[in-house]
This record gives structure tokens, sequence and C-alpha cells, in this order.
């Protein structure tokens, strides 16, 4: 099966595109990257046989925010940034200390279970139909309200980024 | 199909390490929320990989949750992106540590 030897190149590539993303100095590459790591999980997802799921984080990540957060940088002015200027918070070695410990503590209690070396059951499909049965019968009240939440935060990321009214004049650095 | 739930699990947890640090260490206000983003991500790895590997992978309940966070998160980038440009109008920059006083 193909599947066997999909698992690697995938994780490589989302890990990859992820460290690249939170590394790289240049925004416009770090937007670029992550787009490769939100890819890498939508192939994971098809690989883990849940289609719709991966075709929707293609759309929705691969398609959307990867869009939004380069247009972000380019209205924000990120990508040129002066040569001299630090990338990192004064003191990232606290930022890396924790996140070390969490993920050392996820992979340790990971490691350390039994249970979860199991392998999958034979064969899993989430075909459209039957996601379209269960949105509409057993989560339908779950979907109604993401539908609210997508309307209000739309709605409210508009007026957030409306240019404000000109008399509160902006303070020059 | 032969690899153990386990490695999807490390991975995701590596996804979410990166993600944590990227949001603690970086400057740039779009580069914390690109992290907030890889650890949702990384969340649902996790429920996709538990519905492939549960007992009962006809109930699809994995994969419903992962369709609502892929929507939380759309709806979270869209709002997160519009506060970057609002700050970036008011205060010229979008450099979290220069960002520091509360009022003006």
């Amino acid at each position: 099966m193909p599947n066997e030897l999909a698992f690697l190149p995938c994780a490589v590539v989302t890990l990859a595109g992820a460290v690249a993303a939170m590394m790289l100095r240049n925004l416009v590459h770090c937007a670029l990257c992550a787009a490769g790591a939100f890819a890498g999980l939508a192939a994971l997802y098809l690989q883990l046989d849940a289609q719709f799921a991966g075709f929707a984080q293609l759309l929705v990540y691969v398609g959307a925010v990867a869009i939004l957060i380069v247009f972000t940088i380019i209205l924000t002015r990120g990508a040129d940034l002066r040569p001299g200027a630090a990338a990192t918070s004064p003191a990232p070695w606290v930022g890396l200390l924790a996140a070390g410990l969490v993920v050392a503590c996820l992979i340790g209690c990971l490691v350390s279970s039994p249970s979860l070396n199991r392998l999958p059951a034979a064969t899993a499909d989430a075909p459209v139909k039957s996601i379209g049965e269960q949105l509409m019968n057993q989560y339908v009240m779950p979907l109604e309200a993401i539908g609210l939440l997508l309307t209000a935060a739309l709605l409210g990321a508009v007026v957030i980024a409306l240019r404000e009214p000109p008399k509160s004049e902006p303070p020059t650095r | 199909m032969t690899t153990p739930l386990v490695h999807y699990l490390i991975l995701a947890a590596l996804l979410f390490g990166v993600g944590l640090a990227g949001a603690l260490t970086r400057r740039n206000a779009v580069l914390v929320l690109l992290g907030v983003e890889l650890m949702l991500n990384a969340a649902n790895l996790n429920f996709i990989a538990f519905w492939r590997f549960g007992p009962h992978p006809e109930n699809l309940t994995g994969v419903m949750v992962a369709l609502f966070v892929i929507a939380i998160g759309a709806a979270e980038a869209a709002i997160g992106l519009a506060l970057v440009i609002a700050l970036y109008r008011h205060c010229r920059t979008a450099q979290l540590d220069r960002v520091a006083s509360l009022k003006g």
C-alpha cells in the first residue's frame, strides 16, 4: 500500500515547513513555508483516509489563511526588515525552554504509554455523504453555531480593520 | 498501513512545540499568529489520528471535530490579522515588543 511509504515524507515536509516558518527572517518566506506545512498536514489527513478534512484543510489553510497572512505582511510592511533588527524577542531562550519542556513532557507520556502503539482498524473512510448526513442530524446545532461565529468574526474583522477617524492622529513611532 | 498511532501523535507534539516556540519567541505579530495556527493544526492532526485508529471509525466524530476546528481556525486568523492591521495603523509597527503601553 502506498500509505506505508507516505508517512515519512509528509511528516518531514510538515515539520520542516513549520520550523522554517518559525525561524526564517523574511516574513514572506515564513508565510510560504507555513503554506508548505499546511499542505503537508493536508497530505497526512488524506493518508489517514479523511479525504474531506484533507481537502478542507487544503482550501482553508493553503488557500485562504496563507493568502490572508501574505496580505497582512504586505499591508504592515513586515517584509522590508532592517538588516540589523532582531527577529526574536529579547529573551528567546525562555520561550524555547518552555516549548522544549512541553514537548519533552508530551513525548515522554506518548512513548511510555503502550496502548498508543496500536495499528489502525482495517478500513475506515469518511464519505462526504455520511459527513453531510451527520452535519444535518447530529451536529446541526454546532454547525449553526459555527455559521454564526464565522459571520460575526468576518464582520468583526472588517470593523476592527476599518480606518480610524482622522482626528486621532497616530503617534509617529 | 503500518504506521502506528504513536508516530502521528509524536509528529503532532513536535508541531505543537514548534508553534509554541514560535509564538513565544518571535517579535512580529503575524508570526505569533502563525504559531497559534500551527498549534491548532497539531491538535487537529491528533483528532484525525485518534479517529482513524479508534475502535469506531464509522462514527466520524474526529473528522467532525477537525472540520469545526478548521472553521474556528479560519475565523481566528481573520480576527487576528485584522487586529494586526489595526495595530499597525495605530502604532505604525507590528513588532510586539514596541507595543508595551496600554494607553495610547
